[in-house]
């Protein structure tokens, strides 16, 4: 057994850390925030059981250190245009789409949800971890545009409720027709008397779910918190971790920045092609991936899973079966609800054929391991 | 949680009893989260004082065993291969091997369950 990584004194907080810290949260530095990694087993949770409540009935998580930039005014959406690669001009009042700001080169700044929220007026969801590399990106990159900018990250805290059992937790709280609300969606109501509050139906654990933005004062945010839990208590909802959304995200493929998606990982390689439309006006990147269309693909993401006992870690490597290195892990875990050990990877083309074999190498030995069909997962459809 | 007197304790977090079991503590097992994975040593193999034997992991992370003493692997707790969360629901009952101890004596600088305890109050202060 190693000792635990020590802390740096600078991490970031959000209005829940006493909560978390009093309901006995194991903490994890991430990101330069001070998150919950999993919740103590003497109140059901673990990595294990908050991963199989989002799968089955719901789990309430503290996503606060995500990041929001709103873009407003009468160039509002021209500046969008620009600065991401996904068409927002097919954003009806209230709808959310997935996107990403992309560098010149094609590379990605970071993925990001646009939700339109006025007629000119845009709300981009961002990563913790890159938070003020995003919001000045933005703003130094739109200022030819009729718009302003603001970084509005440390105004909300932001709840998930994940989940089949997500709407109708949520439902008791609020005033607000939850069911009128589609997937990739928004609406505003009152939220535990809260008014006008924001919630999306959106999230990150490949489940329904939805993303409420209250105030971020400790006050009130610890009372909707509890208010969330309390009301999920028929469903049998428990408070989850950074561990149950790290492995619930990579059960739907969903990717992580500096894993998957990173400044020297292009739109292609990704396999992000449906979140971009090329046939949009111009915007940053465009230029860079059309060429890369035409010169063919270096390496591409996979989905591996484990056929001999193992398991692949983050940044392990990956060889062919006679042993010389293709490519690399770039997210590796036990799937708590699929019950295999999987991974996502980049080999080249040639490796990346459904059912091909390859080998992990871990602590010094190749283990056997499987080119599979991805999403790993996918959230059963509603009748 | 209480730490058994029958055993000597290591700063990493593992076990060892007079006969030569060794374990994770029941702070490690807590530490790590929901144990999904143990490998461990053949039978026959030699394993020195501070150096790593095995591995454990969990679901978010792997980490090594360091050996409590030196001496030989004498047996292997097979059931752990197929049900790894047995050390979850009890660490100090799960031995993960059986060594025969070289040299009686290493155990003599190891913690007594008191100092343990001690030890583990004063890292998670921090």
């Amino acid at each position: 057994m190693s000792a635990a990584p020590v802390i740096p004194p600078t991490v970031r907080k959000t209005a829940l850390n006493a909560v978390h810290r009093q309901m006995g949260a194991k903490m994890v530095e991430f990101n330069g925030w001070d998150m919950p990694v999993e919740y103590p087993a003497s109140i059901g949770c673990g990595i294990v059981n908050e991963h199989i409540a989002v799968r089955t009935g719901v789990g309430i998580f503290d996503v606060s250190h995500m990041g929001d930039i709103r873009l407003a005014g009468p160039g509002a959406l021209a500046a969008v245009q620009h600065i991401s690669m996904n068409d927002a001009s097919r954003l009806a009042l209230g709808q959310a789409q997935y996107s990403a700001l992309l560098y010149p080169q094609g590379t990605f700044v970071d993925d990001v949800i646009v939700h339109r929220l006025g007629e000119d007026e845009y709300l981009l969801v961002i990563n913790a971890g890159t938070r003020e590399k995003d919001f000045n990106w933005v703003r130094d990159n739109t200022r030819q545009f009729d718009c302003k900018v603001e970084h509005l990250s440390d105004d909300f805290t932001q709840i998930a409720i994940q989940g089949p059992k997500g709407v109708n937790l949520l439902q008791k709280l609020t005033d607000a027709d939850l069911s009128a609300v589609k997937f990739y969606w928004v609406t505003r109501g009152t939220v535990c008397g809260l008014k006008n509050v924001l919630m999306g139906r959106t999230g990150y654990t490949a489940e329904d779910g939805f993303e409420i933005y209250i105030p971020s004062d400790e006050a009130t945010s610890a009372r909707v918190w509890y208010a969330v839990l309390d009301a999920g208590k028929e469903f049998g909802a428990v408070p989850c971790g950074l561990g149950a959304r790290n492995t619930l995200r990579l059960e739907g493929k969903l990717p992580l920045y500096g894993h998957e998606i990173s400044d020297t990982i292009n739109v292609w390689e990704a396999g992000l092609d449906r979140f971009i439309k090329m046939e949009k006006a111009e915007f940053i990147g465009r230029d860079a991936l059309e060429k890369a269309r035409g010169q063919g693909l270096k390496r591409t993401l996979v989905g591996l899973e484990m056929v001999d006992r193992g398991i692949a870690r983050d940044g392990y490597r990956v060889l062919d079966m006679s042993g010389g290195e293709i490519g690399h892990v770039t997210s590796g875990s036990p799937a708590p609800f699929l019950k295999k050990n999987i991974a996502l990877a980049y080999v080249p083309p040639s490796q990346a054929e459904i059912g091909n074999t390859v080998q992990v190498e871990i602590r010094g030995q190749g283990v056997k391991a499987q080119v599979v069909p991805t999403p790993f997962y996918k959230r059963p459809k509603k009748s | 949680m209480s730490y058994p007197n029958d055993r000597k304790y290591t700063k990493e977090h593992e076990w060892i009893t007079s006969d030569g079991k060794i374990g994770i503590t029941n702070h490690a097992q807590d530490s790590l989260g929901d144990i999904v994975f143990v490998e461990l040593p053949k039978v026959g193999t030699e394993v020195s004082v501070g150096k790593t034997f095995g591995t454990v992991e969990s679901v978010k992370a792997v980490s090594d065993l360091y050996a409590p003493a030196s001496g030989t692997v004498a047996e292997v707790n097979a059931d752990l291969a197929t049900a790894p969360e047995n050390v979850n629901k009890d660490a100090h009952g799960s031995w993960m091997v059986k060594i025969k101890i070289k040299d009686p004596a290493e155990l003599n600088a190891l913690l007594s369950a008191a100092d343990y305890e001690k030890f583990v109050a004063e890292e998670g202060a921090h």
